[in-house]
């Protein structure tokens, strides 16, 4: 429900951003894209600036990890329009060889944190972040632990037998 | 007083570079601070009793949630969830359970609706009062907390009756409750809704005029609402700033709209507004539980969670004697129920801002990927820009407005 | 008459104006019933413990009424919460800063062994860093249970030699924790 609806949402990017987008869904009525992050920059600046769709409430920034894919870190970024009631899901798909996106600290400072709690956990490097460093986790830290290959305990732990927890 | 500053200003190491002749004193408000509610640092340099620049780390708490959530199945993670906002925390399972419904596309009768709507106008009132209480104790007057802990050990005494525990509650199941709530609790819930509006009032008596609080606390940390939706706040304190954004009304989750309260909205967005709008809130909550209370009497009772057998246990009795119930039983705990292979954003008003969750499902028994947005997380990178220019003691204040709780802020 | 309940005094000799018994006993009841918590509260087991303190469960009346936030002035950690392997040297630097005689407790499933965060960030037990006397079992454990081991704590105090923390076996111990 919202004063805009998800159609034309899309019809108005189409305008705009021409083939620069991907096969938009809808899961639970929340409009998902896909985009490159050569674009995300411009696409995040027309969505909050334009007075139509008033996209200026960032509500997160996240990733996800999917290691078969060729683009296998995937940065999620969830907007509001509060003027509007209607909410958006933009995603990109980058390689893990190469994690570079650019940043959103210039249009939200409150991406700020957000996007220091991604590289602490992915090591996706934010181009133009004032102050990209660990923020969670332990500073010396050389691995980023939620990617998939890295083990849920502690790796150092030695009196968990295998053979009480049946491995 | 402080002047609010609304620059960009990183929050990163300063005090190194504009320091030239080692005039500034740092002072460490370490993790370990009677005045900082949580395990969390800031550096601040000083130029005497004024705070010229901060750097905050966080992390001390770290625990790992949502790597821990991609090993459990979805039932378990509801007792991940408690401990995130330990202050209400069953805001926080309410909120999974119902990211999971909405994910299943179960369908939940009204009536569980309106006890999760008592449930999570309790624990709303808890929260505040923590950070009211405190808040009071931080500018010096300890007699306040004293009297709201004890209305908030009567509010245990219900989560106790409802599920058993009283702080990390593991309140409810996916579909509903797990078991009804009985005539005792309903009991301690009348007689809360009687006993607490004394007790609130001669609290707002002590504070709300009180020449020293208001001096104490008013025009400290006052924020623009340009500036607060800039840094993404969420909560109320981003609506002591003056702008009325509240999930329960913007996204009515849990049969919401069916009842009838009013959203505070504050004006300066300092200390004192959010104060106020925090007893306000609590009010409004007292409101809405006795709105529930009534709605309640004209439902059919007995019904406490929705007919979805494939997700939501059978009771023992049919366990043991039945071979459907025996069926649906495994399938649950070990994680053959088909899922929808998808991904969804579920938000709820939490004590301290819109609390999220972002679950991306490949249909297996744990979820591919679960993040939380956490609200205290959130609300707190703008502590240390804010609190350049201020005195220290008004800093303290703050920061206990902010109701930054740790197990929220690092995950 | 009121009801209050005084300290029973130890076994000795009483006579008009004077009392004598042995000088462990006298100060081991003094200590144990004025001991000062430094109240390390991290996460949830914190919140269980304002509860304690707060007026319905009256964890003052034991004797600490003076929690205090100084390691140099306080006589027992009572570490409530998860640790975090971030925050493990900062709760050894407490540890360092307390003065003898001292005594830990751990409250908490997370103080006592990490928890149900069995993760890469968690540490698996204080005892890994210091020295426990009493660990408290729950999640969170009810505000009895915090006064239970409390009282335990008391009953080791008040039985406790004078010359324990002079022993080579106490500066073994510490030496096991690397703390000199």
């Amino acid at each position: 429900m919202g004063k805009i609806s998800n159609q034309h949402i899309i019809d108005q990017l189409t305008v705009n951003f021409p083939e620069q987008f991907s096969a938009p869904t809808e899961p639970f009525g929340l409009l998902t894209l896909e985009t490159t992050a050569v674009t995300i920059n411009a696409l995040l600046t027309y969505l909050k600036n334009d007075k139509e769709l008033s996209f200026n409430y960032l509500t997160d920034i996240t990733a996800v990890h999917y290691p078969e894919q060729e683009n296998a870190l995937g940065v999620v970024y969830h907007l509001h329009s509060l003027t509007n009631n209607v909410r958006i899901r933009v995603k990109v798909f980058i390689p893990v060889s190469n994690p570079t996106i650019p940043t959103a600290t210039e249009l939200w400072n409150g991406a700020n944190w957000m996007e220091r709690e991604t590289f602490d956990f992915y090591g996706i490097q934010f181009i133009g972040h004032p102050d990209l460093r660990r923020i969670l986790n332990v500073d010396d830290m050389t691995v980023f632990p939620m990617r998939k290959e890295f083990a849920l305990e502690d790796p150092n732990r030695v009196d968990k037998k295998d053979f009480f927890f049946g491995r | 007083m402080s002047n609010f500053i609304t620059e960009i200003t990183p929050n990163r190491p300063v005090y190194t570079d504009n320091d030239p002749q080692g005039d500034f004193m740092t002072l460490n408000l370490g993790p370990t601070h009677p005045a900082t509610h949580g395990v969390f640092q800031n550096v601040l340099q000083m130029d005497g009793e004024r705070i010229v620049s901060g750097v905050s780390t966080i992390g001390y708490i770290h625990r790992a949630f949502e790597k821990i959530a991609e090993h459990r199945p979805f039932y378990q993670i509801t007792t991940l969830t408690d401990r995130m906002n330990y202050c209400s925390s069953p805001i926080n399972n309410m909120g999974w359970h119902m990211t999971v419904e909405k994910l299943l596309g179960v369908e939940m009768p009204k009536r569980v609706d309106y006890l999760r709507v008592i449930v999570m106008e309790l624990s709303r009132i808890t929260d505040h009062l923590i950070c009211n209480g405190i808040l009071g104790v931080d500018t010096g007057a300890f007699t306040g907390f004293l009297y709201l802990m004890e209305e908030r050990e009567h509010i245990y005494e219900i989560f106790e009756e409802i599920c058993g525990a009283r702080l990390t509650t593991n309140i409810g199941r996916i579909g509903g409750f797990e078991r009804d709530f009985n005539d005792i609790a309903f009991a301690k819930i009348n007689k809360f809704l009687e006993k607490f509006p004394p007790i609130l009032k001669e609290f707002e008596a002590l504070f709300n005029r009180n020449r020293i609080f208001i001096e104490r606390t008013s025009g400290v940390g006052a924020v623009d609402p340009e500036t607060a939706l800039n840094y993404s706040w969420s909560g109320p304190i981003l609506r002591a700033t003056g702008v009325d954004y509240d999930v329960r009304v913007n996204e009515p989750y849990s049969s919401y709209q069916d009842f009838d309260f009013e959203i505070p909205v504050g004006t300066k967005g300092d200390v004192y507004d959010r104060f106020i709008l925090r007893n306000e809130e609590m009010w409004q909550s007292l409101r809405i539980i006795e709105q529930a209370m009534e709605k309640l009497k004209k439902e059919p009772k007995g019904i406490f969670h929705a007919d979805v057998p494939e997700f939501y246990l059978p009771p023992k009795e049919q366990v043991y004697n039945n071979m459907e119930a025996l069926i649906y039983h495994f399938k649950i705990v070990m994680g053959e129920v088909d899922t929808p292979k998808t991904e969804v954003y579920h938000a709820v008003e939490g004590g301290n801002g819109e609390l999220g969750f972002y679950l991306v499902n490949d249909g297996g028994r744990t979820p591919y990927r679960l993040h939380f947005r956490r609200p205290s997380f959130i609300n707190y990178q703008m502590y240390a820009p804010m609190s350049r220019g201020m005195l220290l003691s008004d800093a303290i204040i703050n920061m206990s407005s902010l109701n930054v709780i740790a197990g929220e802020l690092d995950a | 008459m009121s009801d209050i309940n005084l300290v029973e005094a130890p076994a000795g000799v009483e006579g008009s104006g004077f009392f004598a018994t042995s000088l462990e006993k006298v100060i081991g009841m003094a200590r144990a019933n004025s001991l000062w918590p430094l109240p390390f509260a991290t996460s949830c087991c914190g919140i269980e413990f304002m509860a304690t303190m707060g007026s319905h469960y009256d964890f003052s009346r034991f004797g600490s009424e003076r929690p205090s936030f100084s390691p140099r002035q306080a006589d027992l950690l009572m570490v409530m919460g998860t640790i975090a392997k971030k925050m493990a040297p900062v709760l050894k630097q407490v540890y360092i800063q307390m003065a003898e005689p001292r005594w830990v407790i751990a409250v908490g499933a997370c103080a006592s062994s990490g928890g149900i965060f069995d993760t890469y960030s968690v540490l698996q037990g204080i005892d890994e860093i210091i020295p426990v006397d009493v660990y408290v079992p729950g999640c969170p454990p009810r505000p009895e249970a915090i006064i239970n081991g409390f009282n335990k704590i008391q009953d080791l105090v008040r039985s406790e030699s004078l010359r324990r923390r002079d022993s080579p076996e106490y500066s073994e111990l510490l030496a096991k924790y690397g703390i000199q």
